[in-house]
């Protein structure tokens, strides 16, 4: 039968509306239409590829932030205890210095006074000394013959003398 | 398929006169159908036909154009397979190039397909697809183009798919669109193009060429020059198988899409035969089976879709595979 035969005529045209809109398709058709799918799907990707990037960057910034956030954090507690540690140091090299200080003046107090009452026994010895010897004049320009009334009146002398020195 | 007309007029017009009818001439009605002719047959009202008539074209001591009425004015006949002869030697002329059925349905609906292609096409170059999604005709198309050409073409061809995506998609759409115009049963469809051998053969050429001309070198050398043992190849043994192979890949592709369309043509046409073959059985029976006829009519329509839909691509499919095959670089040992 005519089916498995194939045709010339049939051939014949076949090649050619086949040849034509292969040509046709291929030149006008398919090759726009994959390249701008092939563009779409590079443009898909890259921009794929950029927002993940850019992901990349916002997590790695805030990641960085909290870094900063906790560094500053850190710094800030250290100041404070350095600032507290400075300010006990300076009360007490305060306090130190102050006790040390009232130390001094009370040593340099001790000392005058000492020396002024080294001074002061120094100087009653010689006005002791100065008024026994007037006394002992005295006693021997006057009476010298009522012993016991001369005695008690040197010691009462002698007391008054010591006594106006000191004062 | 193209049959429902038919049966629409013929079911009104002849069903006493059925009765009295010889039985239908099977083989003519079938051959009607999936076969060539030399115009188009619509239909047939009150016994006259209605056919839209074709240009014969024969180029035989210088070029004759005339239809099928005035054909024995230019010394023409038809013999008994409804081709055209010479009527005084009786002889087929070799330049028969008519415009048969299948002719102009080839230019229709090629026609159609370069116009949707274009349309397409055209949408792209109007548009910046970097910001817009496509519509209309590109939407329709482009998952379909993408879907062959990612899933197919690229993974069958290989590294070098790019030079060959053209002629693949267009042999894909080409079949498809021809494929469903053949389910169409009125004008523009109907015509069996994809169910006839001429058409298939067409095509398996040039995959077969698309296939050899570009062959790399490894491919040759594998044909004529394979690593086998020597005496397989001294007495050119595996050399001879290769070369049928080259033959046989093209040859199978052309026998499978022919006989697909066709059986499937044949398929529903008989099915829709049953309501004529069965119109002297009377009413009851003939109006029972009428409805199992046309519902198992819609059924084999839709199968038809999808065996139109899945020719396209195993065609497509088996040339990517063999246009990879002929791409293959060697392995390494």
């Amino acid at each position: 039968m005519s089916l498995i035969t194939p045709e010339f005529g049939l051939i014949f045209w076949m090649v050619i509306i086949f040849g034509a809109v292969f040509f046709v398709l291929a030149k006008f058709g398919f090759p726009i239409i994959t390249k701008m799918v092939d563009e779409r799907n590079e443009h898909i990707s890259s921009s794929l590829r950029a927002a993940d990037e850019a992901q990349k960057k916002l997590d790695a910034m805030a990641q960085e932030q909290a870094r900063m956030v906790e560094e500053t954090r850190l710094e800030q507690s250290r100041i404070l205890k350095e600032a507290s540690e400075a300010r006990e140091q300076i009360i007490s090299q305060a306090k130190e210095d102050a006790s040390a200080e009232a130390a001094k003046i009370l040593e340099h107090a001790k000392a005058e006074i000492a020396v002024e009452r080294e001074s002061a026994i120094r100087d009653i010895r010689k006005q002791v000394a100065l008024i026994s010897v007037e006394v002992a004049e005295k006693i021997v320009r006057k009476d010298l013959d009522k012993s016991d009334g001369q005695i008690s009146m040197i010691d009462r002398m002698v007391d008054e003398a010591s006594k106006a020195q000191l004062n | 398929m193209k049959k429902w007309l038919l049966i629409l007029t013929c079911l009104l017009l002849p069903l006493a006169a059925g009765a009295q009818e010889d039985d239908i001439d099977m083989e003519a009605y079938l051959f009607g159908h999936i076969a060539d002719s030399y115009e188009w047959h619509i239909c047939t009202i009150n016994e006259k036909e209605i056919a839209i008539p074709l240009p014969c074209i024969i180029i035989e001591n210088g070029v004759h154009v005339f239809t099928l009425h005035n054909m024995a004015e230019h010394g023409y006949s038809m013999n008994a397979d409804g081709k055209i002869i010479n009527a005084s030697t009786g002889e087929r002329p070799f330049w028969d190039i008519s415009i048969t059925k299948n002719v102009c349905g080839l230019m229709i609906d090629s026609i159609l397909l370069v116009v949707l292609i274009l349309l397409c096409a055209r949408w792209y170059r109007k548009h910046d697809v970097l910001k817009e999604t496509p519509t209309g005709i590109a939407a329709l198309l482009e998952p379909v183009i993408v879907m062959i050409q990612d899933d197919v073409i690229k993974d069958a061809v290989g590294p070098e798919y790019k030079k060959y995506t053209p002629y693949l998609l267009t042999a894909f759409f080409f079949i498809l669109i021809n494929n469903l115009m053949g389910i169409i049963p009125i004008f523009p469809g109907g015509a069996n193009i994809t169910g006839n051998i001429a058409v298939t053969l067409v095509l398996a050429l040039f995959t077969f060429f698309m296939v050899n001309l570009f062959g790399n070198k490894h491919y040759y050398k594998d044909i004529f020059w394979p690593e086998v043992p020597l005496f397989l190849k001294a007495i050119p043994v595996m050399p001879v198988i290769e070369i049928i192979g080259m033959f046989t890949k093209p040859f199978s592709l052309m026998i499978r899409l022919f006989a697909n369309i066709l059986a499937g043509h044949i398929m529903i046409l008989s099915t829709i035969a049953v309501v004529f073959l069965t119109a002297k059985l009377g009413a009851v029976l003939n109006g029972s089976l009428t409805v199992v006829a046309v519902l198992f009519g819609i059924f084999l329509d839709c199968l038809e879709l999808l065996v139109a839909f899945i020719q396209a691509y195993v065609f497509t499919m088996l040339s990517s595979v063999f246009i990879g095959l002929a791409h293959q670089t060697p392995e390494k040992h």
